[in-house]
């Protein structure tokens, strides 16, 4: 039996957004600005545990996005939203440009109606380059590059802070975070939803599945049926030292295909520059693996693009999955009578179009919530190249992370509050310690002292019997 | 006007010989750790031996560590603890910060003693998935001598490095029972005495067998092997990925200091000294790993360098450049050779291989061999050449002839 009893004293909610990926807090965010009140639920112990845990991190302007498709006003509308709330949250913003790029004859000839494609997205600042011109602005490219084009507003941005930041001012203003909250089964009743979760019963008028990667399961277990099947595509990606960042300024990007937008070289907002992704399908949800055949090869790849790239060191490998779907499109649905909203098959362009979705969704719920008058709006703290850092103010406490320099003060505030980091994935995404050359080799001990106790999945095994001192 | 007259970054073996070989001679010194305490890796290596060549006697690691930090401050040297240099500037300069915030301290003489880290998982492409219970050798020393944290029950060992036998006194230390040593090379990279430990331990080493993957989402739950048996599951909850040693260099990386891109380190001569005269360096940071000892006594040769070069007396940077013309020769330091004098630190080229080899060593210069001496060596092991007077300031090749 599924137990749709109330939980522990918490009362109904106008919206419950299921699943704290970036479109979920994206979600959570605008509704709660919008007047409602929110609950996101999440069944992984941090947010950003899914599809948002590992993406290239750029914030496109929809260039290449398919003409008139929902996909595309998302985007723009987020590119245009990112920038309007970036500085207020304090969200980093690498103002990188990007180029497409053709390496051979074929894909030069696609290059002019890739430019036409731009310009119909409302893309306008667009400029053809030429071999010459390419090199000129990029000299570590390789000699081979044909032709391309330039696309100056692709920017890199911090894919965690954004969503951190989106879920933060959410929660700022009224709404709640429930991790380890997977929603078991629904049932609306006098206009009511009432989720069972492994958190206890959850009580809304509204429900709004992101679930991303198990979007269709949600859909099916809530409403008994989905009209879409998740089809998880994997990417794998490189990052390498940050001495490799000088080898490219823009975010080089390959002509794309149908399926995918290609291997991109591109630098992070956090100074490294990156390699990926891949784009295998399967069937696992939960795993996202790397093999060093894949890796061996998008390092192949990456060395024919910049060929400088070869002396350099690898930092770190990931791979992250895409909720893919039958079709290419969003699959965004809203049964307004049924108080029920699907917002699914959010792929690679999610993080920048987050935004956007959320906008969209907010329109179509059409509400009639008081919107808040003056949220508050809470400061992200910087991890990215883009601004200073924690270890250039005073009482900081030390450096933790050597090789990126985090404090104990970050560490600290990552591990307190309303969205306190739950493992050592959510830590290392809230501060960047373990991410730099060493991988932990130096600041493992002192992080494993630091947060023993503190994370709901800690670091060490608790039940593993301490060493005699 | 200047912090100190010698600014140290690093207190390892390196770094605390150093300074207190600088402080003894009445220089005022600044020893400048991040870390809570100073001592280095030692501190976290709670077992022997350490110490033969420095106090003659055994002595574990955090022991070992104790007494040198002792040393160094009985002779004055000023240790600040908990302080990140940040940059390395011309001149002498360093950026650094603490908790009172950034910083810039300047020195007449400034020496890089950083020392070394093991490669990552992620920097030797392995694969699967990332859960919790991958740790480097230091990591786990550090969680086990530091922390009393027993990370895992059963771990298998990636590598046959002399720190992988270190890793394993470390596991047996803290009641951990590794339940194999995966090597990749068809040969145990370390020599015999720590390899009889394994078997006393009845530890098996499967040698020309990789880790292809590791399992779990969140803890460690198996690895996937690749060998000469083809492809296998084992289950485990933990693994020690260990060695592959390479200095830790990322201060010279964003600074105006020449790195050698062979060994990771920075370009020194034979007076420890980098292509900005103001700096120096010495211990693991110049070729990877060494034993405590040769990195103190590197140390304590490099302070007298130092020493001279605040008195005025060190020859002029005038280094003739060492080419390395065979693939099996990974590094060579130091990288700028030149005529012997009194204060000279390097007296012995310090070699490491990037794979087993057998033949002859020879330094060439004008098509003639200044010196040469027969190797028969894996990567990663100790090999000298005793450098002769280079006075021709005509090109340096270091050749290897491969014997069958």
């Amino acid at each position: 039996m599924i137990d749709f009893g109330p939980a522990d004293g918490l009362p109904g909610f106008d919206v419950a957004v299921i699943g704290a990926g970036v479109v979920g807090c994206a979600l959570a965010r605008a509704f709660t600005l919008a007047g409602a009140r929110v609950v996101v639920l999440e069944k992984a112990v941090d947010v950003l545990d899914g599809a948002s845990k590992g993406n290239s991190a750029i914030l496109h302007t929809g260039f290449d996005a398919p003409e008139r498709s929902v996909e595309l006003a998302c985007i723009r509308e987020g590119y245009q939203l990112y920038h309007e709330v970036r500085e207020p949250l304090g969200l980093p913003l690498v103002r990188a440009g990007a180029m497409v790029l053709a390496w051979t004859e074929d894909e030069a000839a696609h290059l002019p109606a890739l430019m036409a494609q731009a310009l119909a997205n409302g893309v306008t600042d667009v400029e053809a380059l030429t071999h010459a011109q390419a090199r000129a602005l990029e000299p570590a490219l390789a000699e081979s590059v044909k032709a391309g084009f330039r696309v100056p507003g692709e920017h890199l941005i911090d894919p965690w802070s954004a969503a951190h930041g989106y879920l933060a001012q959410a929660l700022a203003n009224g709404a709640v975070l429930l991790r380890q909250a997977e929603v078991l089964a629904g049932r609306r009743s006098g206009g009511v939803w009432h989720l069972a979760t492994t958190a206890g019963a959850v009580q809304a008028d509204l429900v709004i599945n992101a679930a991303g990667l198990w979007g269709d399961e949600v859909d099916r277990r809530v409403t008994g049926a989905s009209w879409f099947t998740i089809k998880p595509r994997k990417g794998q990606f490189v990052v390498y030292d940050k001495t490799a960042a000088a080898l490219a300024g823009h975010i080089l990007l390959p002509v794309p295909t149908n399926i995918t937008k290609g291997i991109v070289v591109c630098r992070t907002a956090f100074g490294n520059l990156l390699v990926g992704p891949t784009a295998e399908d399967q069937e696992d949800r939960e795993h996202a693996t790397v093999d060093r055949e894949t890796l061996q090869a998008l390092i192949r790849r990456g060395c024919e693009i910049l060929p400088a790239l070869a002396g350099h060191e690898v930092t770190a490998v990931y791979a992250g999955l895409r909720p893919a779907t039958e079709e290419k499109e969003y699959r965004i649905r809203a049964d307004l009578a049924e108080g029920y909203f699907c917002v699914g098959g959010i792929r690679s362009t999610g993080l920048s179009a987050a935004l956007g979705i959320a906008a969209h969704v907010l329109r179509m719920a059409g509400r009639d919530d008081v919107p808040l008058s003056d949220p508050e709006w809470p400061v992200m703290p910087n991890i990215s190249v883009d601004g200073d850092r924690d270890w250039q103010r005073q009482g900081h406490g030390g450096i933790v992370c050597h090789c990126e320099l985090v404090t104990r003060r970050e560490v600290e505030a990552a591990l307190t509050g309303p969205m306190a980091a739950g493992s050592l994935a959510g830590l290392k995404r809230r501060t960047r310690a373990t991410m730099g050359r060493c991988q932990g080799f130096y600041c493992s001990a002192e992080l494993a002292r630091l947060t023993e106790g503190r994370l709901v999945q800690p670091m060490l095994d608790a039940a593993t019997p301490r060493v005699a001192e | 006007m200047t912090d100190a007259e010698v600014l140290v970054v690093g207190a390892g073996p390196a770094g605390l010989a150093a300074a207190t070989e600088l402080a003894r001679a009445g220089r005022q010194v600044l020893l400048l750790e991040r870390e809570e305490e100073a001592g280095g890796i030692p501190r976290h290596c709670g077992h022997y031996p350490y110490g033969m060549r420095e106090f003659q006697r055994l002595m574990r690691g955090p022991h070992y560590a104790a007494r040198l930090r002792e040393a160094a401050l009985a002779t004055g040297v000023n240790i600040r603890t908990r302080t990140t240099v940040t940059a390395l500037l011309p001149g002498g300069k360093v950026g650094i910060t603490d908790d009172t915030g950034p910083q810039t301290l300047s020195g007449k003489a400034v020496l890089l003693a950083t020392g070394v880290r093991e490669t990552s998982r992620a920097a030797r492409l392995i694969g699967g998935e990332k859960p919790g219970g991958v740790l480097s050798t230091g990591a786990l020393q550090g969680i086990v001598y530091l922390n009393h944290q027993r990370p895992f029950l059963r771990p298998v060992i990636l590598g046959t490095e002399l720190v992988a036998f270190s890793a394993l006194l470390t596991c047996r230390h803290a009641g951990i029972r590794p339940i194999a040593m995966i090597e990749p090379a068809g040969r145990i990279t370390a020599r015999d005495p720590a390899v009889w430990l394994a078997r006393l331990m009845g530890i098996p080493i499967r040698l020309q067998t990789d880790i292809a993957a590791i399992n779990g989402r969140t803890r460690v739950e198996g690895v996937t092997l690749t060998g000469p048996m083809g492809v296998e599951e084992l289950a485990t909850d933990g693994v020690i990925v260990s060695g592959g040693f390479r200095p830790e260099a990322s201060l010279l990386h964003g600074s105006h200091l020449e790195v050698d891109p062979a060994s990771g380190g920075p370009v020194i001569d034979t007076f420890g000294r980098l292509s900005d005269p103001a700096y120096f360096a010495a211990g693991n940071l110049l070729r990877g790993v060494e034993t405590a000892g040769w990195c103190w006594s590197e140390g304590r040769r490099t302070a007298r360098a130092i020493l001279s070069a605040l008195d005025g007396r060190l020859p002029a940077p005038a280094g003739i450049r060492l080419n390395l013309s065979h693939p099996a020769l990974k590094l060579a330091v130091p990288q700028m050779l030149g005529a012997p004098t009194p204060e000279t630190v390097h007296d012995r080229l310090q070699i490491r291989l990037s794979q087993a080899a057998k033949g002859r060593l020879r330094l060439m210069q004008n098509g003639r061999a200044l010196v040469s001496v027969r190797v028969d060596s894996l990567p990663e092991r100790r090999l000298t050449l005793p450098l002769p007077p280079v006075t021709d300031t005509a090109v340096l090749h270091l050749t290897l002839d491969e014997t069958p």
